[in-house]
Formats: C-alpha cells, structure tokens, sequence
C-alpha cells in the first residue's frame, strides 16, 4: 500500500477503503515492499562518496604540506610516502596508502570564520540570506539515489556531526544524523504491522487534509519524511549501522573511538548502496597549544582510521568506485600565534582526495616558502565538487532549480581539475 | 517622521480599505482618549493599544506596496494556539482552550494576552519558556553539558528564572550579563549566574567569542567576520572589531579552587597591562595585524565612536560595566532585542540573518523597526510589553491559510517577508516537549524544577549536534528530519502518552463516563486545539470497529496519529 494518500482519490472513497482494509487481517496488509523485502545484495560498482570531515579547520601545514626550514615550520618533521608526495612524521600508516590518495595543496577560499567556511566547503556557495543551498551530500544523495530504487536507509548520512542540510531539495534529501556506535534511537515500532499499518493509513488522511489546506510547503515535507522513515524502519538494511557486527581484527584496525567506527560504519554504508557519507572528526580549533594536541590526540586518531577505511575499501575492491575526502572548513595560519597556536587561514590551505578513478599519489598545486599564498593556479570548493561529481558520473551540466525558479548549476560551476581526472 | 503622528486623514482612508471593523474601532477608541483621556471606555485599561493600531499600519503600508491582501483572520482556537506556544512555550490544555473559545467578552483577546503574560497563575511558565528560549542563545542547547565546561548551567537559568519572573527590565537584564562577575554555580557565596554568558567565551583567542556573542546578541552586529573578508572598508572595520573586543581584556575565568579542576569556574575582572613587555597599565595596547602584515593597536572604543579611559586598572574603570552601559544606550540595542522578540512571534525578523542589523542589511521593515525599538525604550524596556504588542497585533491574528491575494508572500522562494499571513513553523523541540505534557493530562513530570529541567535536557540532548569548534558552535536535528519523526513514532514519550498506562490521559478517557464521539473530541482538543471533523469522527469510529468496541484501543491509536500529524507538530 501506498503511505500517501492517492491523488485523485475522494475522501469518502478513501474511508470506505479504510474501512474495509481495517477489518483484514495484518498479513493481507503488511506493508507491501517495504517489510523485509530488500535484505538482498545490491549491485557491485555502485558509485559512492565518503567525506572525512574535520570540524574546526585542520592545519594543513602541519600535515599535508609541510614547510620544513620555515619560520613558520613547527616541530614536526616529513616523512616520505609510497606516493609522490611528502607528508607529516605523525601519519605513518597513511603514509604507506599515499598512493592512493593525491593532496591538493592550492586550496584557496574567502571563508574563515567557522559556519560560513563549513556552509561554503559543504555548498560551493557563501551563505545567502534569502535562500539555503543543499549540501554536496544532498545533491550527490538526490542525483546517484535516483537509480538505487531498492535503497530503504538514506542515501546521505552524517556520522557524528551536523553536516549542513538538503536546503532547497527539501528536507527528504536532509543528512540522516547518527552517533558513531551505530545505534539509531527509536527504531522499534513495539506493534504488530497491521496496527502501525492501520494508523498510517489514518495518519495519512490527516497530513493529506491539512496540506489540502494551502499552508506552506513545510507541511508536504513533513509527510515526504514520514514515508522515508516508515521504509527504514522495516528495513533489514539497518544492519549497516551495526559496527559491532563486524570482526574484532577489522573494528580494532580502525581504532577504538568514534571516529574510527564512524570510519567503519561508513564502508558498511556505502556497501549497502548508500551513496554519501559524512564522517565527523572535530577538535582541529587549534588556537592554542597546537602540536601537543596534534601530535598526541588529533592525528593518532585520523591516521589509524583513515588509513584503514583506504585500505579496507581498496581491499574489497571498492576504492574504485569509492571517492574519499578529507577536509575541514578551512587551514590555520602558517604564524604560531602567542599562545602556540594556529588561527584561521582561508587563503591557502590543502584537501586530501582519492578514490572514485581519481589520479592517485600525486600533489596538486604549491604553496610559497612559508604557506602563506598558493603559487599559481589555485582552487575553490566548487572545483574540488565539480572533479568529484565528474568522476562519480554526475553530468556537470545538471541543474537544479530553486524554490524561487532560479536555476542553479551543480557545484556551482566549479571547474573541473584536470590533473585529477586521469 | 514623527512615528507617533498617525492620524492623518489619508491614511484613516487608507485603514478603512485595508483593515477590518476591530482596527479602526481601536483607532477611533485610541483616537477618543488621546483627546479625553477618557478612562471608562473598555478598553482603555489595556496600555498596549496605540502601539498595536501603529504596528498594523506599518505592517499594512507594505502590503498596500506590495499589493498584497493579507489572509482571513485565524478562528480563535487557532490564535490561541498559538499564543499559547509562543508565550508559554506550550500548546493549550483543553479546559484552558474551552474557556478562551466561549468566552463572550469583546476584550477576550486582550484579556489571554493579559493573563498569560501577567497572571500568577503563569509566572512560572512563562517564566521557564523565556528561559530556555534565552538559555539558547546564551550558552546554546548544550552549553554547561560537557565534562570540562566551566558553564553551569543551572546557574544560568536561574539567573534567567528570576528575570523574567521579576520582568526586569531588558537593558537592566543586558548589564548584568555582560559586566558579571562572581561564581558560576549555584550555592556559592559569591554566585551569580549571569557570569555564566561569558565565562567560556573570555579566555582563549583574546576573547573574542565574547567580543563576537555580545555584539551579536545585544546589538545586532556581526562583527567576527571582519577579520575575514574582504572588503573596502576592511581595514576600519577590524580596527572597530578590536576596539570593541579591548573591553573583554579585563576579564578572566579560572576554576575557583586550588589544583581542584572540578570546582566551581568563576568570572573575574583583573587590571589589564597589554599582551606585551613591560606591561602598561595606565593605557595598555591592544595589538591586531592588517591583512599587509602591518601592526596596529586598539584601545577600548564603542562601536559608535565613543572611546572610554584606557587605563587597565579595574579601580579606575571597569571596562565591562563601561560597555554594557554603552550597549543598552546604543541604538541598536533596543532594536536587536525587538528584532529577535518580532522573529519569535512572526517565525522572520525583519533582517536576515536575525542577528545582522549591519547597514549593508537593510530591514524590510525599517519604520517599524525603529519604532518598536523606540517604544520598547519609551516603556523601560520592558518585553512583557513589547510582546503584547506582537501578539495582538493583526500580522499575529492572521491564518497560515495562504490566500489568493498574497501568494507572492513566500520567504521560502527568497521574497522579504510581509506578515500577510502567519507562517507555518515547526514546534522547537522544547515546545514538543512541553506541549506533550500539557497534551498528557497538563502535570509536569514528577520533581521539583531542577529534576524537570534535567528530564527535558536529557531528552533534548538526543537532538544536539555539536561542530566541534573551539566556538561550540551546535545545530540540532530536530527540524523535520527522520530521527525527530522516529521520536513522534517511537519514542519514550510518546509510548507513555499513547500506551494507556495507569494514570495517562488515554485511560482516564477511556474509563470516563463520556460517549465515544466526545472521548474523541477531548484527544482532537487536546492535541491540535480544535474539535475533530466528521470525516475524522468516522476515522475513529473505524478503529473502534477494529477492536470490536473496546474504546481503550482505539484511543491509543487515534491519539497516537493526532500526536504524529503534521497539524500537530506545526504551529500554524
């Protein structure tokens, strides 16, 4: 049975068949495709993106683009990798998965305060007062969801942290929020089917009568949100957020925290066919005491589980299909501040991709002697958007259009950077 | 223009075309006792008139622009909702709906307003809702949860509690916040809750979260961005920025006893020598770089040009006091606070973002503004009066039903907002909080006020999202998405509402002496203010039928679809 209330139908007709159907027994109701029905193995080379989100601003400087003899420099060492590129003494393990992976060391954006740089790297637009954007993770949800018709769960989730919302798509498309150990509150319906049947058949009269009414549009979504809830709800795809499913070796081999297991519900997500994925990792406001914090807390935590959420995709012959990336709002100020600190930094700064048929083991772009200016050709969010919908076969030429009819290109019209795209 | 001429003959004309019999019977009231000062008409004792009729002038001034015909009128059960949850922060409970809906009086509005606002039986309500609204913006929804937070936030909503029970007056309420000082924490000697705004935001990154958060707040301002965006007037701008936030350098949190870092955080304001050797306290410097590398120094200077002593010595001049006083003189303060009380009531303000009066964020409704702002100065300053204004005000009295003559009025498509109609919004997760009580038989949860305050926060807790920031920057995913709807399917609160467990109201229906039909109509009252309409009667009826008659299971799940409808969760 269809949740919604079918266009068309009168409401008499419609209480006639409540009526009728309520007399029917639950198994003659069960609720049609959406109960148990699709525990079945989805298709290989589902294209996906998984995006390692640093909450904060992470300096790059001390990580992936290393000043070595600087005054600006910090304590921190480089060290060789398996890839073309140098990166930071603290990252072994994602120094041996360099060649997968490639950085680009030319970022260069305007925003630097945290909710207008973590809304502009989300969206590809600077916030605007009379209209939200939808996130990179609801555009990529709404575009490769398209053809995933038997995916129950949805198709953007955000592990640990808020990401930014579905804007204009509406709320259907919004970040489905969870914690890290994967327990979605809330889940058990503690009814027979045939009654939550029953009232959702009610319940949509009701939502159907007040939308009727003419008083927004809030309303529609509102019963948009409804219906993916009740499919997830009765979903055997649930058992993707389950980490604690998965073999002691591999849970320990992402670490023991929850960025790890954040890292790990991921690859279970995206092998279920959910085509975006945020993972949250904060603590990178580094204005104080930045390399103690850095050395002994932050990137300990990144590189057991980013190396490892590489190599297990790689493993399992998903990295193919799979982009990952990793960035924060912004960089931090190649000066130490008086408190041995790092504060904001827009201008120059570095993301970390792979994956998805990008080039790997490559940097792309420079930096000056200190970090303070990109040196030729730099790039924007736009840009890092549109290479990745490029590889993840996203038509750049899509358009959306706005609530007030404005079309609004994907990715806001970001170029594309070629040496990425091999 | 003076804003209180207003009877001028164009635009009586102008009313009688576009307002209805109650605004000019206002107008005309308004007009008879400016000239008599007439004391027995009825309405006369209701101080917050002339301030309503200029507020539906204005409002309507742009409609007539815009040629737009605002919406009907809501049905009196519709606005009482609604006033309801905006001012106490809860839906109506059914005896209280019923009272309002057969009330007779002329001045029935009025009279609610009067009595939610000012009645003792309310105080505490709505003292609670203003509370947690203002909690919110001080500290956040989760501010003073962390382990290591130096916020109490007990403490902050006691300071609060008491405010807004005592209605004292707003730009007092501001001083206190941002020049306390004294102990976060509740039994302290020297408690004093309001610290709890600042205490985390003045130690690191010289303060400037303090700097950012006040201006924002009481203000309007934004002026974190300034160091970050370019612009032509950038330069002068950061020296504005770093020139507000000398004020904060005097301030300093530490956890009040020694090598014990789980004792009570304290707020403190120290004399201030510069960041710098040798330390100079008589006129410490500030230090801020230009974008060329080039240094500058600021000393404390208000927003508005107005410099104060410079000396770092607390005895000689408190900068803290010196700006809250600057603040609540300042003519962006009274404007702020009227902005973000008009955006709780009307669901827009009248910038966005609602914290943003910049010049370069011009309002849509200036006029207006500007005299709100200056009556809310005119009146001491007191937000009970302010808010009765709003909420009788005709924008208020509106349907969410969008009409045919104000379909362009849509801020979801980019347009302005023009107030032709009442906007539908989403409950906030606190209002579905309390709402579900009320809706549960009107007893708060079981305890005294702390214990009900950590149920509720434990519960919201479930809604918060931090972003990991120095900053503590939060969202909350209780904005229509899926685990909000799992919440209203699932959740505990909604299994003990609709579970008929002892004493719920579901049970006590069931076993009242009331016929079925009006069992049914108590749950519609009750949950979406209103009686059912026949074809809902007959929804109900079908489930009694599934039971076989057994009225117990068939309230359960009629109130369970009430409770998870749209028309529920939206304030409309």
């Amino acid at each position: 049975m269809n949740f919604k209330t079918p266009n068309g139908m009168s409401r008499r007709h419609f209480m006639r068949h409540l009526a009728g159907a309520s007399a029917l027994t639950g198994s003659a109701l069960a609720m049609g495709h959406t109960l148990n029905a699709h525990a079945g193995e989805l298709k290989r080379n589902q294209k996906a993106a998984i995006l390692l989100w640093m909450g904060g601003g992470p300096s790059t400087i001390d990580m992936w683009d290393m000043k070595p003899g600087a005054k600006t420099s910090g304590p921190f060492k480089p060290i060789s990798t398996n890839g073309n590129v140098e990166i930071c003494e603290h990252l072994p393990l994602m120094a041996k998965n360099m060649d997968k992976m490639s950085i680009v060391r030319s970022m260069s954006t305007r925003e630097a305060d945290h909710g207008r740089g973590r809304y502009y790297m989300h969206t590809g637009y600077i916030p605007d007062p009379t209209m939200t954007h939808p996130s990179y993770g609801s555009v990529i949800a709404h575009e490769l969801a398209k053809s995933r018709a038997s995916l129950d769960i949805p198709p953007f989730v955000s592990v640990g942290g808020g990401s930014e919302g579905p804007g204009f798509l509406g709320m259907a498309w919004a970040p489905f929020s969870v914690n890290a150990n994967g327990d979605v509150r809330n889940l058990n319906a503690g009814m027979q089917p045939d009654r939550l049947t029953r009232r959702m058949q009610a319940l949509a009269m009701m939502e159907s009568d007040f939308i009727n009414e003419n008083r927004g549009v809030a309303a529609e979504e509102h019963a948009k949100v409804l219906d993916k809830t009740l499919n997830l709800m009765t979903s055997q795809q649930m058992q993707a957020f389950r980490v604690d499913q998965e073999p002691q070796a591999i849970r320990e081999r992402y670490g023991s925290n929850n960025f790890g297991r954040g890292c790990l519900m991921a690859r279970r997500l995206v092998q279920t066919g959910v085509p975006f994925v945020e993972v949250n990792l904060g603590g990178w406001d580094n204005h104080q005491n930045i390399f103690d914090v850095l050395q002994n807390q932050r990137l300990p935590v990144l590189d057991q589980a980013m190396s490892a959420l590489i190599e297990d995709l790689n493993q399992r012959g998903m990295l193919e299909n799979t982009v990952v990336l990793w960035m924060g709002e912004f960089g931090r100020t190649p000066r130490i501040n008086g408190n041995n600190g790092r504060d904001h930094w827009a201008r120059s700064w570095s993301v970390v991709v792979g994956g998805g048929g990008l080039t790997p083991g490559i940097a792309i772009g420079k930096t000056n002697e200190d970090g303070s200016r990109v040196e030729g050709d730099s790039y924007s969010s736009e840009d890092l958007m549109s290479t990745i919908c490029k590889t993840l076969g996203i038509s750049l030429e899509t358009t959306f259009i706005n609530r007030s009819g404005r079309p609004m290109k994907i990715a806001n019209s970001g170029k594309v950077i070629d040496s990425l795209i091999s | 223009m003076d804003s209180k001429v207003f009877l001028s003959g164009p635009k009586i004309i102008f009313l009688e075309l576009f307002m209805e019999f109650r605004v000019i019977a206002l107008l005309i009231t308004a007009f008879t006792i400016s000239v008599l000062n007439a004391d027995s008409m009825a309405q006369s004792d209701s101080p917050d008139f002339w301030q309503v009729q200029r507020i539906d002038e204005l409002v309507a001034t742009v409609w007539n622009d815009f040629e737009i015909k605002p919406s009907k009128e809501a049905k009196d059960a519709e606005w009482c909702r609604r006033l309801f949850l905006d001012v106490l922060g809860r839906i109506p409970k059914v005896d209280e709906l019923d009272r309002f809906v057969s009330d007779r009086s002329k001045t029935k509005r009025e009279d609610l307003v009067a009595d939610l606002i000012h009645g003792d039986d309310y105080t505490e309500e709505f003292a609670r809702n203003w509370t947690t609204i203002w909690t919110n913006l001080l500290i956040g929804r989760t501010g003073g949860n962390g382990r290591d937070t130096m916020i109490n936030r007990a403490g902050m909503q006691k300071f609060l509690r008491d405010s807004f029970a005592r209605n004292k007056p707003f730009d007092r309420f501001v001083r206190e916040l941002v020049s306390a000082s004294g102990s976060t924490t509740p039994g302290e000697d020297d408690f004093n809750g309001a610290t709890n705004f600042l205490v985390d935001k003045v130690n690191s990154d010289k303060g400037s979260l303090a700097t950012a958060s006040t201006s924002r707040l009481f203000l309007g301002l934004q002026v974190q961005c300034t160091q970050c965006h370019d612009h032509p007037f950038n330069d002068w701008k950061q020296q504005k920025y770093w020139e507000m936030n000398a004020f904060f350098r005097q301030a300093k949190a530490f956890r009040g006893g020694r090598r014990n870092e789980n004792a009570p955080a304290k707020l403190v304001d120290q004399d201030f020598g510069g960041e710098r050797r040798p330390r100079n306290l008589n006129k410490p410097p500030v230090f801020f770089e230009l974008r060329n590398g080039e240094m500058r120094v600021a000393y404390p200077v208000f927003i508005d040009g107005t410099p104060i002593d410079p000396s770092g010595y607390v005895k000689v001049v408190n900068r803290r006091q010196e700006l809250s006083k600057l603040i609540t003189d300042s003519e962006y303060f009274p404007k702020a606070i009227v902005n973000r009380t008009w955006g709780h009531f009307l669901g827009y303000g009248f910038t966005s973002p609602i914290d943003d009066l910049g010049p370069h964020n011009p309002p849509t409704h200036p006029e207006l503004l500007g005299f709100l702002g200056e009556e809310f100065r005119n009146s001491g300053f007191d937000i009970r009066e302010l808010i009765s204004w709003i909420v009788l005000s005709k924008p208020y009295s509106l349907s969410s039903r969008i009409g045919r003559g104000n379909k362009s009025d849509n801020p979801l498509l980019g347009e302005t907002p023009k107030f032709s109609r009442f906007y539908l919004r989403q409950m906030r997760a606190e209002e579905l909080y309390e709402s579900l009580l009320a809706a549960n038989q009107g007893k708060s949860s079981s305890g005294d006020y702390q214990q009900q305050e950590r149920l509720k926060n434990r519960w919201l807790q479930q809604f918060s999202v931090a972003f990991g920031t120095d900053e503590g920057d939060e969202t909350t995913t209780f904005n229509g998405t899926i685990p909000q709807v799992l919440m209203m399917f699932n959740g505990e609160l909604i299994r003990n509402a609709t579970g008929g467990t002892k004493g719920s109201m579901v049970r006590q229906l069931a076993s009242s002496n009331l016929s079925y039909a009006r069992q049914i109509e108590h749950l519609y009252k009750a949950g979406l203010s209103r009686a059912p309409k026949r074809s809902e009667q007959q929804l109900a009826q079908d489930f009694l039928n599934v039971y076989d008659g057994n009225t117990d299971e068939a309230l359960k799940d009629m109130w369970w679809v009430i409770l998870n409808s749209n028309e529920f969760i939206f304030n409309h």
